[in-house]
């Protein structure tokens, strides 16, 4: 366990050594720098800058510094909030990330592995076409169109919810966000869920269990729910990256104040440092959901055992 | 008034092709306190009827007719209360204790919520009467194995905790599907013995659903004997034996090899009797080189062990075993499933590494050779599996099946010859030689194994290994298959080595038979005096645990039942590998690793079988 803890530690570095080497050349390889603005700065004052955020060293040379200061978690200074450290705007900008992405997801299993079971109980009828249909819809249809969609029907027709921002943190505002960003996930959750179930239902050990005089809904929680979910485990470390990037665009959308949207900012301002840390961030972040994801598979599947 | 009264059942079932009628006007009574054997091949829908009394068809199943229990018909009971009846009046038990047991959850979350669906105890008393069931089919170490996986449990013991399973509530009726198909002969005999001993300590009614009519012979009072979804013949046990009426009751009693009688030189197969080469086998061709010469093999796999510093260790899946094969000779191989006689035939066909020794085919080191002349070499080298349908690729038509080895091994031939051949070998097999754009699919078991016998036959090889043929097949099919191996062997001179769990087959088939033990070979001898005088405690085992189809010599016969389960060849015994669960072990045993050696014309590992011996 603690051997295998370790490995996975040291199969990281790798992983994350190319990605920060590939963020970090692919982002200075985009036309323009971070002191371009509408208003060309005089040459010696933009010398003095990119000196002083040592722009001027050789590309590889940089390379090596900022892994120098990555090492002592130092992400430096932004380019463009000026005053402020890359991670103070992670630390302000993650908690509300976290809040939607987290609330996202827990939707999403939710009601995904709700309409997944359900649909793979009444196979092959009306109910499991339904949800099937309709999960097939909420993967085809992207979430920065649905974002839009939801806004007009719910805030601008309607009037229930709030159109955009965090207003006091009030959860009204977060309805939307959420459901936009869980929406995609709901399907996949639910299609995974009634794909692994039936199966599950399939197996010798669940006519065992009917034998026995079990009622149906307690064989389906207490003998095929563990079961059918291990696809579903599997796919959280994969279901996290692709909420950190929806959030990304719905943060935008909704113009609510989290990484996602430091982000898309430092992109567009071509803040090195700031696109950086949030790579850097995120990357991590990945690789350790995915390394608890197999610990809580370990933990489902008795059979699995890690050394 | 019988407990159970079954009459005019039907079961239907509706597919895509058509509606399939798998049981046709079945009725029969069960007694209180009797053993009834439902006995009959895979399609006589022998299975399906109890089922359906059950409730437990599948979805596109319907039943109708009467089961009268208790006062109520099952078939048109309400799913409601036919679902408090299970488990607690009627429970059932199913073929593969590997899967029918929910892997996902310890014995103790899976039996003791039986307990408490059907009676309002607390956990803790339903914790201990799960405890006592456990202890009631002899489960050692109960209270430790109630919070365990069945993963971490025997074939055997998953089977026994089936049956406490089942057995929870006091149930009047039983019913057991093929319980002992899945287990190993010494296991299935410790079962068995378990299963007649609670009927009678609970006073259930079983009905014990087989195809093996030996297994009926030793514990059903009363038999039907089903084919095709309809009743052939019922009565008494012995009647059905001794005195069988129908001729297809007749014609699953020849067709079964038998130890207890002289061995036959052709089973009865409904095919043509005294085909081709009946009568004329080759016979151990004494003094000819040895075709096939394997020297101190031994094959060794790293496992995890798990635990917190996540080890690995070396398994020893064969340990050091000789072996020679003549010309047209026919070796068996027997042992328990895990004592590595399936490895053994991989690693002589260098389908796994070896961790030492080596395999000579016709004089030649196969580990001195590079891949190319080892690919060569393949094609006197072929091998027959198990499973026929899923060791042929169900995207490949037959005929790309039975050609693939010839286009890899004999360029030289054009598309003309190349078909020729197939077409004549799948004749030779006794197919028609018309399938070739068909899939596997569309065959039967018997069938695909024909096609994966014309497969390994189309190379000409020399040699053949048969890595369990016949054992996923209707005793019937068992028998044409074997007939067709036999007749290969005396026509085209093959070797062969035949890999079975049952005894009388590999008596009736080899030349030669090697016991295996854990790994290490403890007999090597010729049919007659294996069988005959079997030497090593382990091989006499082996044969007295093999049930025989006859009511009168199964029930009086002196049986010497293996106790326990196989050792982990992880860790085995120090010493003689089988000292654990052998009667006659002495402390040398524990000491001193017996070599193979000489005992009368067998070769047995075993220091006392010269005392042995005498004994008998």
């Amino acid at each position: 366990m603690l051997r295998y803890s370790l490995r996975r530690f040291l199969g990281a570095i790798p992983t994350l050594l190319i990605l920060i080497a590939l963020a970090f050349f692919m982002i200075r390889l985009a036309p323009g720098g971070p002191f371009d603005a509408e208003r060309a700065l005089l040459p010696e004052i933009e010398a003095n800058l990119r000196a002083a955020y040592h722009l001027d060293e050789p590309l590889p040379m940089q390379f090596v510094r900022y892994l120098g200061n990555l090492a002592r978690a130092d992400f430096g200074p932004s380019f463009q909030y000026r005053d402020y450290t890359v991670t103070e705007l992670i630390m302000t900008g993650f908690p509300v990330s976290l809040r939607l992405g987290g609330s996202a997801m827990v939707v999403a299993l939710l009601f995904g592995i709700s309409a997944g079971s359900l649909a793979a109980l009444r196979q092959n009828t009306r109910t499991d076409y339904t949800v099937m249909s309709l999960s097939m819809t909420g993967i085809s249809i992207p979430n920065f169109v649905m974002a839009p969609l939801l806004i007009l029907l719910f805030a601008v027709y309607l009037g229930w919810l709030p159109a955009g921002g965090l207003g006091e943190g009030s959860w009204r505002n977060m309805v939307l966000p959420v459901i936009s960003l869980a929406l995609p996930q709901i399907a996949y959750v639910a299609r995974l869920t009634r794909g692994s179930m039936i199966e599950v239902l399939r197996s010798p050990f669940i006519r065992t269990a009917k034998a026995q005089g079990l009622p149906m809904y307690k064989i389906l929680i207490r003998h095929a729910l563990k079961p059918a979910l291990l696809p579903v485990v599997s796919y959280l470390g994969p279901a996290t990256a692709a909420v950190i990037t929806g959030s990304v665009v719905i943060e935008q959308i909704f113009g609510v104040p989290g990484l996602g949207r430091f982000f898309v900012q430092g992109a567009l301002n071509r803040d090195y440092t700031l696109v950086m840390g949030v790579v850097v961030f995120y990357g991590v972040l990945i690789i350790v959901f995915n390394f608890l994801v197999d610990l809580a598979y370990a933990w489902l599947d008795p059979k699995v055992k890690y050394g | 008034m019988s407990l159970l009264d079954v009459s005019n059942l039907n079961v239907r079932f509706d597919t895509p092709d058509g509606e399939v009628h798998a049981v046709k006007d079945l009725s029969f009574r069960l007694e209180r306190g009797e053993t009834l054997g439902i006995v009959g091949e895979s399609g006589s829908g022998k299975s399906q009827s109890v089922l359906s009394l059950m409730g437990l068809l599948a979805d596109n199943g319907r039943a109708d007719g009467v089961a009268q229990f208790d006062g109520h018909n099952l078939i048109t009971l309400p799913e409601a209360q036919l679902r408090r009846m299970r488990g607690r009046r009627i429970s059932m038990i199913f073929q593969d204790p590997m899967t029918s047991l929910n892997p996902y959850l310890t014995l103790a979350d899976q039996m003791i919520q039986v307990v408490r669906e059907h009676e309002t105890v607390s956990k803790k008393a339903a914790r201990s009467r799960c405890l006592e069931m456990l202890e009631a089919v002899s489960i050692p170490e109960a209270d430790d194995r109630l919070d365990r996986y069945p993963h971490e449990l025997s074939g055997g013991m998953r089977q026994r905790v089936m049956i406490a399973a089942s057995l929870l509530l006091n149930p009047e009726i039983l019913i057991a599907d093929e319980p002992t198909t899945a287990l190993d002969v010494t296991v299935q005999a410790q079962i068995l013995e378990l299963m007649r001993d609670l009927s009678e300590r609970f006073e259930t009614s079983t009905i014990l659903i087989t195809h093996d009519l030996a297994v009926v012979a030793g514990t059903c009072e009363r038999v039907l004997v089903m084919q095709g979804g309809e009743l052939k013949e019922q009565g008494e046990v012995r009647k059905i034996f001794y005195e069988p009426q129908h001729a297809y009751t007749q014609a699953l009693l020849k067709a079964v090899p038998r130890l207890d009688e002289e061995r036959v030189e052709r089973l009865l197969d409904g095919g043509e009797v005294g085909g081709a080469a009946a009568g004329a086998r080759a016979g151990n061709a004494a003094g000819a080189d040895p075709l096939l010469a394997v020297e101190d093999l031994k094959v060794s796999f790293r496992v995890h062990t798990g635990g917190f510093w996540g080890h690995t260790r070396e398994l020893k899946a064969v340990d050091g075993v000789d072996l020679e094969l003549a010309p047209g000779e026919t070796l068996g191989i027997v042992g328990e499933s895990g004592c590595g006689k399936s490895t053994l035939a991989r690693a002589i066909l260098k389908l796994v590494p070896l961790a030492g020794g080596q395999v000579c085919l016709l004089g030649r080191g196969l580990s001195e050779l590079d891949s190319a002349e080892m690919r060569k070499m393949r094609s006197d080298l072929q091998i027959i599996f198990q499973d026929p349908l899923a060791s042929l690729n169900p995207r490949m038509t037959v005929g790309d099946i039975v050609s693939e080895p010839l286009w890899t091994h004999r360029p030289d031939l054009d598309k003309a010859a190349v078909r020729q051949r197939v077409v004549h070998v799948l004749k030779r097999v006794g197919l028609e030689g018309r399938e070739l754009n068909r899939y596997p699919h569309e065959f039967s078991g018997g069938q695909c194994q024909r096609i994966g016998i014309a497969r390994a036959l189309v190379l000409e090889p020399k040699l053949i290994i048969c890595d369990e043929p016949v054992s996923a097949l209707d005793v019937s099919i068992q028998a044409q298959i074997v007939n067709l191996l036999m007749d290969l062997q005396a026509e085209l001179g093959l070797s062969l080595i035949f890999i079975a769990h049952d005894l009388a087959v590999v008596r009736h088939i080899s030349h030669r038979v090697l016991v295996m033990y854990l790994g290490t070979a403890v007999e090597i001898a010729s049919r007659e005096d294996l069988y005959e005088r079997p030497s090593h405690p382990y091989t006499r085992a082996l044969i007295s645990s093999v049930p025989i189809p006859d009511p009168d010599k199964e029930r009086s016969r002196a049986r010497e039942l293996l106790f326990g389960d196989l050792p982990s060849p992880m860790d085995p015994p120090s010493g003689c590998r089988f000292r654990t669960r052998c009667r006659h072990a002495e402390p040398r045993c524990a000491e001193e690793i017996p070599e193979l050696r000489a005992v009368g014309p067998s070769r047995v590992a075993c220091h006392r079988a010269e005392e042995l011996l005498e004994t008998v």
